[in-house]
Formats: structure tokens, C-alpha cells, sequence
């Protein structure tokens, strides 16, 4: 069985496999995981991330597949990473976006992945963050994450990527549809895609105004207003101009925040992982899952219950413990 | 948590257009819980090879129904053995004749289904070899 150590010199050695199951790793929670992470850290923060995401059918995977071939040919090497949902029932997922990149598949500059999104619910999997590490470490240029299609509120991407790309196109709503949403707060570059469709010209203009009424606005402190810019992934048309605003935006963010800002992502992940930990530690095999139903049989209420196993947990008491006096507090809690 | 979930290449090599058997076994294996990448039609076997490494799949499952499996099924098994894969589960479906079945079976395929198959038969068969190497790696480990 391959040690963290193998995995992570093969990584370093260029081996797609060894980024492939490094890959696979963080997906799985496998304990080998953060001892090869660790080992490769030296050589993350080298590649710049772009999250594209927006509506089911808005033509994300298609472009993804349009602007891996425009960065190529700026020889640009590409590692792409493709999340589609998981179903809530099975746990199975159909994992289509890859069937439009196929044109890359063969291309040694190109490395695309597909993931579920295995119970997370915020547009990405829990460890897509991990895979654009170990895919920036085995050293590609640029990292395109392509989210699940999503509603008006699944934005985890931001914690990805250095920019997003918010990606609509025509006959998905009015202008009014894309202020409520929160989408377009994300978008650090807005994408009126299939302007080969009728429609497309008046999104556009629907969505500036949109923009510049946000971005007029008194609380309204950022510099950056997100660019509106009109493509036909399909047509290959529009590329450049995309690539142009993402490159502006690179500017913007190379000009004061990006260290910052990339700082406060490292941070907000430590938060995610001591969460999850928590979680599994809490209500896992070893929880306090009986105690909570104890409590609740005895008759308190879901608010006292949860007092009660916080106090217990900020205190430290262990839960062998807490099961041991189980009886007696459920009671007194009721 | 990460919970190991069977990850399935479903690929289409060669020159048929037919994909409706392929998608249909797709779907019934991501009923079954599975995570599935169906490559499309026309693939050649370095590039569905080349998938299978990328994605990192613990099964491979070829469809074919223009005849030609013979040919193709055992380049792919070489396309994955020059990228390393050799370790995957390859299965086979299509219109597959008995006689070369069990040729392919003897050519290191772990199982071709004829027509007729049952697809949750396929789906119980990949769970059931999956889970005999997953408790083999973890008392290897
Ligand atoms: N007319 C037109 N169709 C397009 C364009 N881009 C994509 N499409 C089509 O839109 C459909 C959806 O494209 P995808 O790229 O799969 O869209 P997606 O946003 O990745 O979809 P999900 O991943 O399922 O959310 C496909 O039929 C594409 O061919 C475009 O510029 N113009
Ligand atoms: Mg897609």
C-alpha cells in the first residue's frame, strides 16, 4: 500500500497517476492525506484559481473547455476540476461535465477531474479545495473549478478561487432574477453566455445596470466592478475578452489583496476541518448521540439538550462521563 | 465525512454510435451508489485510458456493439496497462458471442456481459469485487 511519502515524491516527479489518487485521497478523508499535503506545501500558491460557476445548462463545461484550449495556446498548462451533484438517496453521481472537454483529454498540458459533491451543498465538494492544492503543487498554471449548476444561494466557490466567474445566459430569467440573486454579488466577472442566442444582448444590459446599481451604491467600498462580458463557448467566441477581464482582475488583486485575501481562505479551510472534525467526534460511533437521546426521552427540550452537551463539551468532560450521569441530569434538565 | 465511494469509468471505443446500453448501465450503477464518468462515443483506448488516470477509477466498463470487442477490448486493457492502470476492474457488455467471452476472460478481463444481462446484476457483481479487494487492501495495510 503506497505511503504519503511515495505519493507525494511521485506527485513532485510529475506522475498524473500520484495526482490523481492524491486527489482521490482527500475526497475519501483517507488519514494519508494531510502527511502527503504537507509534504508538497512548499510548492501551493503558485497557481492561479478561477471558479466557474452559475445555473444548470449555462454552458460552464463548454466554456471551461473553450478557455482550457485559449490558455494553451498561450502555453499555459491547465488542471481543471469538474463537480457535479451527488444524489441525496443513493450517494451515486453521474459525472458529465468531462464529456464536453474531451478535446484535452489526450493533451500532456491538461489534467481534468470530476468530483461529486458528495453532501455539500455549497456548489463544491468538501475537498475541492484539497484538490486545487495538490493539482497547484503538481504544478499547472491555472486551475478552472467548474461548480455543480446552481440556484441563488450555493457559493462555497469563493473559497476556492482567486476569481469567480459567474457564468448565465438567455432564458434563465430577467435582470431581476440575477439582483436577487446572490450570484452576482460572488462574481468578480460576470459571463452573458450563448450571445449566439436572441436574448443575450438584452441580459447584458439588464445585468450592467444591475452591477452599477450595486456598485454606486454608498456601501459599496470595493474598487473592482465586475466587467460584464458576452461569449458563444459553443462558437469559441469570446475568449479573449474573458481572459482580458480575468487578467484585469489579476492586476486588481496583485495591486493589495490577494495575499490577504488568500490568507483569509487558509483560514476559513482550518475552520472547515476543525468543524468537520468536531462533528465526526461529537456525534460519530463515540458521541454524544446516546446522551441527546436520553435527554430528549426524559422530556427537555432541543435548546436545553444542546446547552447542556455544549457545557459539557467547553468543559472537557469526556462523554464515558457524561454517559455515567446521564440519568441524573436528563432528569433534572426535564 | 469521506466515505470510499466505487468510482466507474463507462467508455464507448470504436466507430458505434449506439450509446443507449452505455448510459443505461450508467445509470443504473449510479442507482447503485456509484460515481460515474461516461466518456462518450468514439473513443480511442489511449484516451479512455488516459480518463481512467485521471479519474482514478476502480472500474473500467466497456460497451460495444458493433462487433468489434475483439479488436478493441484488448487494446484497451494494453492502453491501461502502459499508463499503470492494470489494477482496475475491467468489465465488458455489448454483443458479445460466448466463445469470445470466455477468450476474454481468459485475456485478463474480470467479466464480460452478453446481451440480456440484468444491469442491476452488473452493478451487484462491481460491489461485490470491489468490496473483496477493499477489505484485502485494508488487512494488507
Ligand atoms: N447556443 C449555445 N449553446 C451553448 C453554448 N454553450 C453551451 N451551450 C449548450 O448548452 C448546453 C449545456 O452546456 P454545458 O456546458 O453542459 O452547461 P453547464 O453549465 O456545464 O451545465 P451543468 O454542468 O449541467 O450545470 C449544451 O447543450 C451546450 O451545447 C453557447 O454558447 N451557445
Ligand atoms: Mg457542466
Amino acid at each position: 500500500m503506497a505511503s504519503s511519502d511515495d505519493l507525494s515524491g511521485r506527485l513532485l516527479a510529475g506522475e498524473r497517476a500520484a495526482l490523481a489518487r492524491l486527489i482521490s485521497w482527500a475526497e475519501n478523508s483517507d488519514r494519508r492525506f494531510p502527511a502527503a499535503l504537507s509534504s508538497v506545501y512548499g510548492r501551493v500558491g503558485r497557481a492561479w484559481r478561477t471558479g466557474i460557476t452559475g445555473p444548470p445548462g449555462a454552458g460552464k463545461s463548454t466554456l471551461v473547455n473553450e478557455l482550457a484550449s485559449t490558455l494553451r495556446e498561450r502555453d499555459r498548462t491547465v488542471g481543471i476540476l469538474a463537480v457535479d451533484p451527488s444524489s441525496p438517496f443513493t450517494g451515486g453521481a453521474l459525472l458529465g461535465d468531462r464529456i464536453r472537454m474531451e478535446d484535452r483529454t489526450l493533451d500532456p498540458g491538461v489534467f481534468i477531474r470530476s468530483m461529486a459533491s458528495r453532501g455539500s451543498h455549497g456548489g463544491i465538494a468538501r475537498a475541492t479545495v484539497d484538490a486545487c492544492d495538490v493539482m497547484d503543487a503538481f504544478g499547472f498554471d491555472e486551475i478552472l473549478v467548474e461548480t455543480v449548476g446552481v440556484g441563488q444561494a450555493e457559493y462555497d466557490v469563493i473559497s476556492a478561487a482567486d476569481h469567480v466567474v459567474v457564468v448565465v445566459c438567455p432564458g434563465a430569467g430577467d435582470g431581476i432574477q440575477a439582483m436577487k440573486a446572490g450570484l452576482l454579488e460572488v462574481a468578480d466577472i460576470i459571463v452573458v453566455n450563448k450571445s449566439d442566442v436572441p436574448g443575450a444582448e438584452r441580459l447584458a444590459m439588464d445585468l450592467e445596470e444591475a452591477v452599477h446599481l450595486r456598485t454606486a451604491g454608498p456601501r459599496h467600498v470595493a474598487a473592482w466592478v465586475p466587467p460584464v462580458v458576452q461569449c458563444s463557448a459553443a462558437k469559441a467566441e469570446g475568449m479573449e475578452a474573458l481572459l482580458d477581464a480575468v487578467a484585469r482582475h489579476r492586476e486588481y488583486l496583485q495591486g493589495g489583496e490577494l495575499e490577504a485575501t488568500r490568507a483569509r481562505k487558509r483560514a476559513e479551510q482550518v475552520q472547515r476541518v476543525v468543524s468537520e472534525r468536531l462533528s465526526e467526534a461529537l456525534w460519530g460511533e463515540l458521541g454524544y448521540g446516546a446522551l441527546v437521546k436520553s435527554f430528549l426521552d426524559a422530556g427537555s427540550t432541543p435548546y436545553d439538550v444542546a446547552s447542556d452537551v455544549l457545557s459539557r463539551v467547553l468543559a472537557g468532560v469526556p462523554v464515558a462521563a457524561s454517559g455515567d450521569r446521564a440519568g441524573e441530569t436528563g432528569a433534572s434538565a426535564s | 465525512m469521506g466515505e470510499r465511494r466505487i468510482r466507474v469509468l463507462v467508455g464507448k471505443p470504436g466507430l458505434d454510435g449506439h450509446d443507449r446500453g452505455a448510459k443505461t448501465v450508467a445509470s443504473v450503477l449510479r442507482d447503485h451508489g456509484m460515481e460515474i464518468v461516461y466518456t462518450g462515443l468514439h473513443k480511442t483506448p489511449e484516451a479512455i485510458a488516459e480518463i481512467a488516470v485521471q479519474e482514478d477509477v476502480d472500474v473500467v466498463g466497456l460497451s460495444i456493439l458493433s462487433g468489434a470487442h475483439m479488436e478493441l477490448f484488448p487494446r484497451v486493457r494494453e492502453a491501461l496497462g502502459a499508463r499503470g492502470m492494470e489494477h482496475v476492474l475491467l468489465v465488458g457488455g455489448g454483443i458479445i458471442p460466448k466463445d469470445d467471452i470466455a477468450a476474454l476472460e481468459a485475456a485478463g478481463f474480470s467479466k464480460l456481459f452478453g446481451p440480456g444481462t440484468n444491469t442491476d446484476d452488473i452493478a451487484n457483481y462491481i460491489k461485490a469485487e470491489m468490496q473483496k479487494r477493499w477489505t484485502k487492501e485494508g488487512a494488507d495495510a
